[in-house]
């Protein structure tokens, strides 16, 4: 009975009798589901031009990420840093076009899942031959990222709000907001989705498909930059952040391997929940959950949902 | 076709030769072989990169300044490991062959898996300060030796910190102490000692496991130390988990001077990440940081000027540098002991064995190596593979690690019994052969 209680109705009391922590744990979660989002975005744009998992998705946020530092390190003023980091983005998209996917184009898409694992552990050698391996701080100040946090009255208590944490909500969702703009609305964002419906339909209207390939995986680049600047902003940039970006995973599972605004949505939902549960549910099985509760949330909306929130219902005839 | 099988053949002859450069000589006299299992890489390479930096620096000093040990070169070969347990092992059964004296680990998780594959090939295990506590029992683990503190050791001491900071042992009746731990054997092994200190002395402990997948995501966690309210929290952390625990602690405001790491969470790089709010973190320590000790000096003379290392110039010096060298200077009198034991110059690992339970490094041989004052006597038995010697609390001062405490011997009245049981059931639940090795005399 006690353990019922427990686990059934003392959390929600929790919740009521501290509303200020309650508050606090929303926000984490509201932060960290943003930049999920974020992440996520990167596989959904890849996705959707090529139906490929881009398992190096994680590691092109820590690659990134290190070629800005790097930059700065050299007496790089930021904004031409960042304008360089960009452009390696670029050059890595076009050689992976040009190496990897155009020779694998027409093969099974589990020969592009598997490409893009080689991807990861050559960008994991080359960065570590580079960069070295010691975590690395980005400069917040170079980038006029605030610092300190606000701290607000609520229910008696406080609420802490990052000042970091809010520069970095308010940049993701404008790069979200950005990228659905960009590709639901131009003439690129069109073909995209003209590539991803069928590629054998885009060729025909003369959409090119490798220059589509360039595009997406320079985009996914972008959006790794941000990530990678965000989230170093928070913490520092290391080789272990891509482990972190994986958290993706489940977000793609929830909202959809195809879709933006599921992305966006599964990155809240999965960001919330799992600082919820971990708050609320956690200490009743020793902590540490939420590495797999992100999971368990995805897996349990996929019961009702099986192609995610807002993917696409795929009715094949037998 | 001539051409492509021209090519064909000189990459083939390019590769015989370079495998020939680079190969190591399988126990050739007069040279011992020392296998470093080490991370340059992966989410642990900020710990493990200047750890293995010392350890590598200070033998190659050996070898440069006093041409070895006792007239015997060392060969060091590292391994990277990644601090993955399967690549560990990897590296062990890859180099077994060539007759190394002995190996150091670097993660807890190798060297549980390591303890009975070395017992087995008698290979001594050096997992220093790391690893299994239980394995300090000498009579049981006759291979295995984990000088100088055990993490039950240095768990008691910065309890014992606690309640002298407190005003007595007394005083830490209702107090509640956190410990903020990676989700690992590693992170996991203080747990049974502060368990049992927190029944004794009346203490709540409260866990805050933090997965490997969320070292740098740790929101939660500190969401759930805020709304606990520990009096004072101890660090089991270790690679990107200790900066960010750091950085998260000074967001959160909880007193760094009430913030304790084990000895592997005081990386100058986990305490400088947190900025000027980071002033006051504390560490366990047992030796000491910075340049200003001969033996360093020689390193910088003899190897790091002559661009022999591969450690930058302005990291030398630092306390995880310094584990290193620690660490190394262990292997070194381990090997010099063993060689007077034996008469031999190029000793095996039998022989290895016998000089790490004979080894005593006495102040007046510290002094002699360029190290007073840079570490705390250690002696090693037959019976105590470890010596539970005193560890200080080392303070960050914003730019580097100061003494922050005298040293302090552990509790060895609570951590003896636990290791003695602990020793015990290891033994029965692995069907753990008899200690058939005899003892050194006067060891």
């Amino acid at each position: 009975m006690h353990s019922l209680y427990m686990v059934l109705i003392d959390p929600f009391v929790q919740m009521v009798s501290a509303p200020d922590l309650f508050l606090q744990t929303i926000w984490e979660g509201l932060v960290a589901g943003v930049l999920y989002a974020l992440i996520a975005l990167g596989f959904v744009l890849i996705f959707k031009a090529s139906g490929v998992f881009n398992f190096a998705q994680g590691m092109m946020v820590v690659f990134a990420g290190l070629t800005l530092i790097a930059f700065q390190d050299l007496g790089v003023p930021a904004p031409l840093a960042l304008i360089l980091a960009v452009g390696v983005m670029y050059l890595m998209a076009v050689t992976i076009e040009r190496t990897v996917l155009r020779p694998l184009v027409n093969q099974p898409d589990i020969i592009l899942f598997m490409a893009t694992f080689g991807i990861t552990y050559i960008l994991i050698g080359v960065g570590e031959m580079i960069f070295g391996g010691e975590p690395k701080d980005v400069n917040t100040k170079a980038f006029m990222l605030p610092q300190g946090s606000l701290e607000i009255p609520a229910f008696g208590g406080f609420v802490q709000l990052q000042k970091i944490d809010i520069a970095a909500a308010i940049i993701a969702a404008l790069m979200i907001g950005a990228l659905a703009f960009f590709f639901q609305k131009t003439r690129i964002g069109r073909a995209l989705r003209a590539v991803a419906d069928s590629h054998k339909a885009a060729l025909s209207v003369g959409i090119s498909l490798n220059q589509i390939w360039v595009i997406v995986w320079f985009a996914a680049g972008i959006v790794a930059l941000v990530a990678g600047i965000m989230w170093g902003a928070r913490s520092n940039v290391s080789f272990a952040l891509q482990v972190v970006a994986l958290k993706a995973l489940p977000v793609l599972i929830l909202g959809g391997f195809t879709s933006i605004p599921g992305a966006i949505i599964g990155g809240l939902i999965i960001g919330i929940g799992e600082k919820i549960g971990e708050f609320y549910w956690g200490p009743l099985m020793g902590g540490g959950i939420e590495s797999w509760l992100a999971y368990l949330i995805a897996l349990g909306f996929l019961l009702f949902r099986p192609q995610g929130l807002f993917g696409e219902k795929i009715i094949e005839r037998i | 076709m001539k051409f492509r099988h021209f090519a064909l053949g000189a990459a083939a002859a390019v590769l015989a030769g370079a495998t020939t450069l680079t190969a190591v000589p399988v126990q050739a006299q007069d040279t011992i072989y020392v296998p470093l299992l080490t991370y340059r890489t992966g989410p642990f390479a900020n710990s493990g990169i200047p750890i293995a930096d010392g350890m590598h620096d200070y033998l190659r000093m050996l070898n440069e300044r006093d041409g070895g040990i006792g007239g015997a070169r060392i060969v060091v070969e590292e391994c990277e490991t990644g601090y993955d347990t399967k690549k560990g092992i990897e590296c062990y059964e890859s180099t077994k062959g060539k007759g190394p004296v002995v190996y150091n680990p670097y993660s807890t998780g190798i060297t549980l898996q390591m303890i009975p594959k070395a017992t087995a090939d008698k290979i001594p295990v050096l997992s220093m300060a790391y690893g299994l506590s239980a394995s300090a029992k000498g009579n049981i683990f006759p291979w295995i030796f984990n000088p100088p503190a055990t993490y039950w050791d240095g768990a008691s001491v910065f309890i014992r910190h606690v309640a002298e900071q407190s005003g007595g042992l007394d005083k830490l009746k209702g107090k509640k102490i956190g410990l903020i731990h990676l989700d690992a054997p590693f992170g996991k092994e203080p747990i049974a000692l502060l368990e049992a200190l927190g029944k004794k002395y009346g203490f709540e402990l409260k866990l805050y496991p933090v997965a490997a997948s969320d070292m740098q995501n740790q929101g939660s966690v500190w969401l759930n130390i805020r709304r606990d309210r520990p009096d004072w929290i101890y660090n089991q952390g270790w690679g990107a988990m200790n900066p960010t625990a750091v950085k998260e602690a000074a967001k959160n405001n909880f007193p760094m001077e009430r913030l304790v790491g084990v000895w592997w969470a005081g990386g100058d790089d986990d305490a400088r990440a947190g900025g000027d709010a980071a002033k006051g973190y504390k560490s366990l320590n047992f030796h000491a940081a910075g340049t200003n000790f001969p033996v360093i000096q020689d390193i910088q003379k003899h190897v790091v000027d002559k661009g022999l290392s591969k450690a930058p110039k302005e990291k030398v010096g630092e306390n995880l540098y310094n584990r290193g060298v620690y660490n190394s200077m262990l292997i070194a009198e381990a090997v010099r002991t063993a060689q007077k034991i034996t008469g031999k110059k190029a000793i095996n690992s039998e022989d290895m064995r016998k000089g790490l339970e004979a080894l005593d490094i006495t102040p007046a041989r510290l002094k002699e190596m360029g190290m007073d004052g840079f570490a705390a006597p250690v002696k090693l038995s037959c019976d105590d593979h470890n010596g539970h010697n005193k560890v200080y609390v080392a303070q960050w001062d914003g730019t580097k690690w100061v003494k922050g405490s005298e040293w302090m011997d552990p509790m060895k009245d609570d951590v003896m019994p636990l290791i003695d049981t602990a020793a015990a059931d290891y033994a029965k639940s692995n069907n753990w052969p008899a200690r058939s090795e005899a003892c050194q005399k006067g060891s």
